[in-house]
Parts: C-alpha cells; sequence; structure tokens
C-alpha cells in the first residue's frame, strides 16, 4: 500500500547542488589562503584579498556553507525517508533554503570587506546572526515537525544526531552572539575579558562538537548502511555513544584556553570531559566501521562506500588525536602551531569532507530520477585525489608544528631561545608549499565532483518519490 | 586560584562535575549489565525506509574498558589537580607556581652569565668576544621583530647601524632607552598648517636635508618652520636628543625619506614606542644587549 504524498525532494536538490558549489568556492579560498602564506605577496597589497579577511571568508563558506548546505539536504532527506512523511510546513523549507543563501551572500560580501564581529567561526555582525537565528529556528520547525508527523513508531538514530544538533547550535549561536550594536555594521560582544574566551570557546569546540561532528554522524548512521546494504552494527552502542557524546561535549571547551587566564579549575575539567570524549567518539567509528562486516568485498568495487569508510577512520583518528591535545603537557606544545591546523583538517577534509561527498554522491542520482552517475570511475579518481591530497595536508602540518613547537622551546646554554620568530616562519616554508600541494589536489577532486554531478543532472527530470507505507516491525 | 563571588559556586561546580562523571559511568555500566539478554548478531526488529535495519550486538569490551579508564583517569586528575570549585587538589599545583619555579630555576642556572660582565664597561665589553656573542643572541630574541635581524630598522623603527641617533648614541642613553624605553610624538600639523602649508614646510624641510627645492615655497615654509618646529628641532633643524626629535639636516628619515612621506609626517604626525624592557631582562643583560647594540654603530 502506498500513499499518492510525494516526499519533498525539491528542497533536498537544492541543498544537495549547492553543497557542491559552495563546497568548491570553500575550498577555493582555503587554496588561495595556503598559498599566501607560502608567497604573502598573494595578497597583492588589497585589503579585501589579505589573509586576515579571507580566512574567516574560507572557515565559513565551508563549514557553514559547504557543510552546512549538506546538512540540511542530508536531514532533510533522512527525516522524511525515515519517518515516512513529507517535511512539515509546507514552503518553510524552502524559506530555509533561500534564507541560508543569502546568509552565505551576505558573509561573501561582508567579510571581505572587513565587517567582523571577531569572534572565531562566528564572525558575522549582528543582523545577520539575527537571520541566522530566523532561518534555524524555521529549521527546526520543518525538522521536529517531520518526526511528530512520522509514521514508524521508533525514532531512527541518525535523526537523533541531526535533532541534538539542531537544538544545541541555537543554544550555541544565540549565546555566543550575545552583542550589543553601535550601528548596523559594528557590535560589542556582552561578555568581556576571560569570560568572553570562554563562551567563545565553549561556542567554537561545540560548533566542532555539534555542526561537524553530530550532524554529520546523522549523515553517517543512514547512508553507510544503506550503501553497504548492511544494518547497523549495534543499537545498544549507539544509544550509550549518543547521550555520552552530546552530553560531555558541552564541557570540553576550555582545552582551547590551556595556560591562559582561565581558572585552573576550569582548565582542568575541560581537559578531563576532553578526554572522557575519547570512547563516546570512537563509539560512532565502531558502528560506521562494523557495520560494514560481511560486506567487505563491496570496498573493492563501490567509489562511494570508500568515501564514507575512509572518512569514519578520520573520524577516529582526529577523534583520538583531539582528546590527547587537550592533556596539558601536550597542549603546551602544540598549541599556537601548525599541529592546530593539522587537526582540524584531518577532521573537516577527512571526516566532513569525505563524508560529505559520499552521501552527496549518494543523493544526487535518485532525487534527479537517474540510476547512476554519469561516470564512477571519475568518483574512484575523486577519491584518490582527496586521499592523497588530505595525506599531504595533515603530514606537512604535523611535522611543521611540532618543529615549530619545538624551535620556539629550544634555549641556548645561556638561556636566550635558539632561534628567532622569523627563524621558525622561514622553516615552515617547505611545509607549506606541500599543504598547498595537498589542498590543490583535494581542490581538483571537487571540481571531478562539480563536473561529474554537472552531467548526471544536465537534461534529468527532477525525480519525485511517493512515500512508501513503512514496513511492519518483523 | 578560582575566586568565586559566592562559595555557593564552589559547591555547585563540585556537584555538577561529580554527578556528571557518575552519569556517565551509570550510563556505560546501566547498559553493559543489561548486555547479557542481547545477543551478538539479533536484529532490533525496527525497520525504516524499506530496509534500514539495526542488529543489538552488546558493546565491544575493550570500547567499555576503555570509556572506564578515561572516566577512572578524570576522578584520580580531579583529586590531585585543581579541579572542583575552589579544592586546589592533594599536589597543590598551580600553573602560576609553576611558572614563577621554572622563571627562578632559569634565573638561578643563566643570570651568572650575565652578571658577570657586569664590571666591565661598555666601550670595553664591546671588545669582549663572548659577551658579543650573548648579546647578538639577546638581540635576536627580542629586537629584530621591529628592528631587523639585520638590525638596519624598517619604517618607524630606527636602524641601529648607522650614526644617526634619536636619544643619543652613548652607552648611558643606549642603556637608559633599552630599560625604560621610549615614546617619540610628532604632533600632527594638518590642522594649523592647511594643505598649502603643509607642502611648503616640506619644500623647507627638503632644503635643510640639502635638497633642491622650489626656493619660494621653501621661503614660505621657513616662515612656517620658525613659528611651529623649531621648538623640538632647533632653529638649525639639527634636533633634540633630549626630546628625541630627529636631525632634519643629516638626510637620515625614520619614516623614509620620500618627499609624500615628510609631507604625510608633518600634516598627520607620528607615533613612536619603543617598549621598556629593563624590570623583564635585568640589568644585566641589559648591559650586555647595550654592549651590542653600542657596538652595531661602532663597528659599522
Amino acid at each position: 500500500m502506498s500513499t499518492s504524498e510525494t516526499y519533498n525532494y525539491k528542497v533536498v536538490r537544492q541543498f544537495a547542488v549547492v553543497t557542491v558549489i559552495w563546497g568548491v568556492v570553500g575550498m577555493l579560498v582555503g587554496v588561495l589562503i595556503a598559498a599566501q602564506l607560502a608567497f604573502p605577496a598573494l595578497n597583492f597589497d588589497t585589503p579585501w584579498l589579505s589573509f586576515g579577511r579571507l580566512r574567516p571568508l574560507h572557515t565559513n563558506a565551508v563549514i557553514f556553507a559547504f557543510g552546512g548546505s549538506a546538512l540540511f539536504a542530508t536531514s532533510y532527506y533522512v527525516v522524511q525517508r525515515t519517518c515516512h512523511a513529507r517535511l512539515f510546513g509546507g514552503p518553510l523549507a524552502a524559506v530555509t533554503f533561500w534564507g541560508w543563501q543569502l546568509i552565505i551572500v551576505l558573509a561573501v560580501i561582508t567579510l571581505p570587506l572587513g565587517y567582523t564581529a571577531s569572534k572565531e567561526y562566528a564572525e558575522l555582525e549582528w543582523p545577520i546572526d539575527i537571520l541566522i537565528t530566523i532561518v534555524w529556528v524555521l529549521y527546526a520547525i520543518v525538522f521536529f515537525g517531520t518526526i511528530g508527523k512520522r509514521k514508524v513508531k521508533h525514532i531512527y538514530v541518525a535523526n537523533w544526531f541531526f535533532g541534538a544538533y539542531i537544538l544545541t547550535i541555537a543554544i550555541l549561536h544565540i549565546f555566543n552572539s550575545l552583542a550589543i550594536p553601535a550601528s548596523m555594521t559594528k557590535s560589542y560582544s556582552v561578555y568581556a575579558g576571560v569570560q568572553d574566551a570562554m563562551v567563545q570557546w565553549w561556542y567554537g569546540h561545540n560548533a566542532v562538537g555539534f555542526f561537524l561532528t553530530a550532524g554529520f554522524l546523522g549523515i553517517m548512521y543512514y547512508f553507510i548502511p544503506k550503501q553497504a546494504e548492511r544494518p547497523v552494527y549495534s543499537y545498544r552502542l549507539s544509544v550509550v555513544h549518543f547521550w555520552a557524546l552530546i552530553f560531555t561535549y558541552i564541557w570540553a571547551g576550555p582545552h582551547h584556553l590551556h595556560y591562559s587566564a582561565l581558572p585552573e579549575w576550569t582548565q582542568s575539567i575541560g581537559m578531563v570531559f576532553s578526554l572522557v570524549l575519547l570512547a563516546p567518539s570512537w563509539g560512532g567509528m565502531i558502528n560506521g566501521i562494523m557495520t560494514l562486516s560481511g560486506a567487505w568485498e563491496k570496498l573493492r568495487t563501490d567509489p562511494i562506500l570508500k568515501f564514507l569508510v575512509v572518512s569514519v577512520s578520520f573520524y577516529g583518528m582526529s577523534t583520538f588525536e583531539g582528546p590527547m591535545m587537550s592533556i596539558k603537557t601536550v597542549n603546551a606544545l602544540s598549541h599556537y602551531t601548525d599541529w592546530t591546523i593539522g587537526h582540524v583538517h584531518s577532521g573537516a577534509l577527512g571526516w566532513v569532507g569525505m563524508v560529505t561527498i559520499g552521501a552527496i554522491y549518494f543523493l544526487i542520482p535518485p532525487l534527479f530520477g537517474k540510476r547512476e552517475l554519469y561516470s564512477t570511475r571519475l568518483v574512484d579518481a575523486h577519491f584518490w585525489l582527496a586521499t592523497i591530497g588530505i595525506v599531504l595536508y595533515i603530514t606537512a602540518m604535523w611535522i611543521s608544528g611540532v618543529m615549530q613547537g619545538l624551535m620556539w622551546r629550544a634555549v641556548n646554554p645561556d638561556g636566550t631561545l635558539t632561534y628567532s620568530f622569523i627563524e621558525s616562519v622561514q622553516a615552515m616554508h617547505p611545509y607549506y608549499l606541500i599543504r598547498l600541494s595537498g589542498g590543490l589536489i583535494y581542490l581538483t577532486g571537487m571540481l571531478l565532483m562539480a563536473y561529474n554531478v554537472f552531467r548526471t543532472i544536465a537534461g534529468a527530470r527532477e525525480a519525485d518519490t511517493t512515500i512508501p507505507a513503512p514496513a511492519h516491525a518483523a | 586560584m578560582a575566586d568565586f563571588v559566592d562559595p555557593s559556586w564552589h559547591w555547585f561546580i563540585v556537584i555538577a562535575t561529580i554527578v556528571s562523571l557518575l552519569a556517565c559511568l551509570w550510563l556505560v555500566l546501566a547498559n553493559r549489565r543489561s548486555d547479557s539478554d542481547s545477543v551478538e548478531g539479533e536484529p532490533t526488529g525496527h525497520v525504516w525506509d524499506e530496509d534500514l535495519r539495526e542488529l543489538n550486538n552488546p558493546l565491544p569490551r575493550w570500547w567499555f574498558n576503555l570509556f572506564l579508564i578515561t572516566l577512572i583517569f578524570g576522578g584520580v586528575y580531579l583529586v590531585l589537580y585543581p579541579g572542583l570549585g575552589s579544592f586546589p587538589g592533594v599536589l597543590h599545583w598551580t600553573q602560576l607556581e609553576q611558572y614563577q619555579d621554572e622563571v627562578a630555576e632559569a634565573n638561578a642556572t643563566y643570570n651568572p652569565l650575565f652578571e658577570k660582565f657586569m664590571s666591565t664597561d661598555i666601550p670595553a665589553l664591546v671588545k669582549n668576544k663572548e659577551a658579543q656573542v650573548a648579546g647578538e643572541r639577546l638581540f635576536a630574541n627580542y629586537c629584530t621583530q621591529c628592528h631587523g635581524s639585520d638590525a638596519r630598522g624598517a619604517p618607524g623603527f630606527p636602524n641601529l647601524r648607522d650614526d644617526a641617533w634619536l636619544y643619543g648614541g652613548s652607552p648611558e642613553a643606549i642603556t637608559q632607552t633599552l630599560t625604560n624605553g621610549r615614546r617619540g610624538v610628532m604632533p600632527a600639523w594638518a590642522g594649523a598648517l592647511g594643505e598649502e602649508g603643509v607642502e611648503n614646510v616640506t619644500s623647507y624641510v627638503e632644503s635643510l636635508a640639502g635638497r633642491d627645492v622650489d626656493a619660494d615655497m621653501a621661503a614660505k615654509g621657513k616662515e612656517k618652520f620658525n613659528m611651529l618646529c623649531i621648538a623640538c628641532h632647533l632653529p638649525d633643524g639639527t634636533g633634540n636628543q633630549a626630546l628625541g626629535a630627529p636631525n632634519l639636516t643629516d638626510d637620515d628619515w625614520l619614516y623614509g625619506g620620500t618627499r609624500r612621506t615628510i609631507s604625510e609626517s608633518i600634516a598627520n604626525g607620528r607615533n613612536g614606542v619603543m617598549p621598556a624592557h629593563g624590570e623583564f631582562l635585568g640589568e644585566a643583560k641589559i648591559h650586555v644587549l647595550a654592549a651590542y647594540v653600542y657596538g652595531l654603530s661602532k663597528n659599522n
């Protein structure tokens, strides 16, 4: 028995296509600023091309434009498919699409012009912050409204993670962005001094924890079992690691402020909970990888599955590295070095990037009424380009980061520093070139993806699927 | 150390932290206990989206142990180190004390290496190779960011290898500059002079440095110069080291010697800051560093 009502695929199609476009744009800006670090003259003495303005453009574009659009696309798709219900709220979903795109365009204009609230990953000024809040509340209404009208009693695990991410990001965004406007383009944070720093990193680390982790675990929990055609490894593990993860992440922010004016008790608690976070994070990795047991041979032939599984491996690696870097004695070496940049990118390019790419490749054919992508060989080529790009990027940053840390603390027999700061900068140069080449290779992969997606959807009809009746529990 | 405005915050933090760690412990233990009724490879029976199913496999043993170990580590850490509100931890460790201990240890080890030069005066230290090597290292650590690794300066930051000294190049003056820092202020004259006045004074200042300029403009500029500039730069333009007012006759320019940068200096003024290093480096290191800087201009 099936009803004549269809899923709302239009908004998923829109978000899926812009994910690819914003991915190319955000990574292109990333490659440009990586080149500027190796060759500073590439800012052409132009203020709006300078590193300080383009760096927030890069982070906002890859996190909120690329990652955000991917989360909208996948959460809207998954919540409909696993609830057997069309998106709640009629035109609201379309409002979230155009609202989110408007926010991105405003970011692309205001950040290079130098308008900034000067909070990392929350640079946009207050009028745009208010717009984000409105769009986000509508997103929550659409998502939870759909959950509310589901035809299946149990809520699928992917939706727990999507739900936790939507709720927590709302709280984080609102409290971190509280500011007193001085004009339409300038505001001042309501928090002062170390409290401002603490709120900033409570937000900043949970932007990683909820936006870039919980949200993307939602993607992982739907697309890996679907693509592998295997059941999720352990329901019990997903329950335990879900609650442990969302509960523990919120404490971890202070590890960004070790050995600072932040009170010691706050630093210690931040470090302890960062270490406790290891097992809950790995719970997701185990569930992702073990879901493949019995289907390992598919990895040889299915590049989409390769993307998904390798992304989970990078997830496991960076969620091991993170707790280690939160230990004070390790942090004393790693903090303020390129090691942090390497860590972030093993998460961003490896985990977030690859799971997104895999999910979008999965989605494009059914959304456009095709049986398959234009070219599977191009997907395979993309997979290898992405993997090689990441490996070059993160190994270059590990080496240069540890080298920086060691050079900064090296002392002569008379107690003076062995290296002046500029000598450490010179020593970075070859690694900045390797990082640049890694980024270029990763970007090349994204261009292949854009071409492949474009060829797949060119001339395709927009496919809408009627909603099937839920299967009866066995 | 934690400074709470109200002691109830201490208890809030203690209770919230301990309850949270115990809640994690309960979560993992409770699920481990009920693991006995789950069978490896058995599905839960839930089905979504036609073919999405899940198994109810027990928690992997090693994962369960890993979780437990991190919770135990966390508990032990919070007993040893400051974390539970204003409880200082049984080790009584603080980051301030760690810093002070490390500084004291470094001072005890390294200060004698510099103090031995205190009895030698600066001109004599210039000829002491060991002191010059030590001075060069201090210079690389603390001075190169502004004055450049070759000590030739940058716009706004004096060249230390020439004979032009804003505040004097005697050993005493250099020691004074390093110890207490300097603040150079050139006021902005755009308001008082007007656009034309700025251009005229610029011509006169260029003529002081021996450049060919429009004589008419320079003459007009001289009138204004004599009213506004001579208090610091003196009637002959040779400057005043007591004030840090530069000599304008030597064609050596702190902010660049093009006509445009000179007229910018006159119109908008300049603010130069040399930070004080006395408290932070101590007398002995200042002495060695002063000898190195003194030697830079003497050896050139």
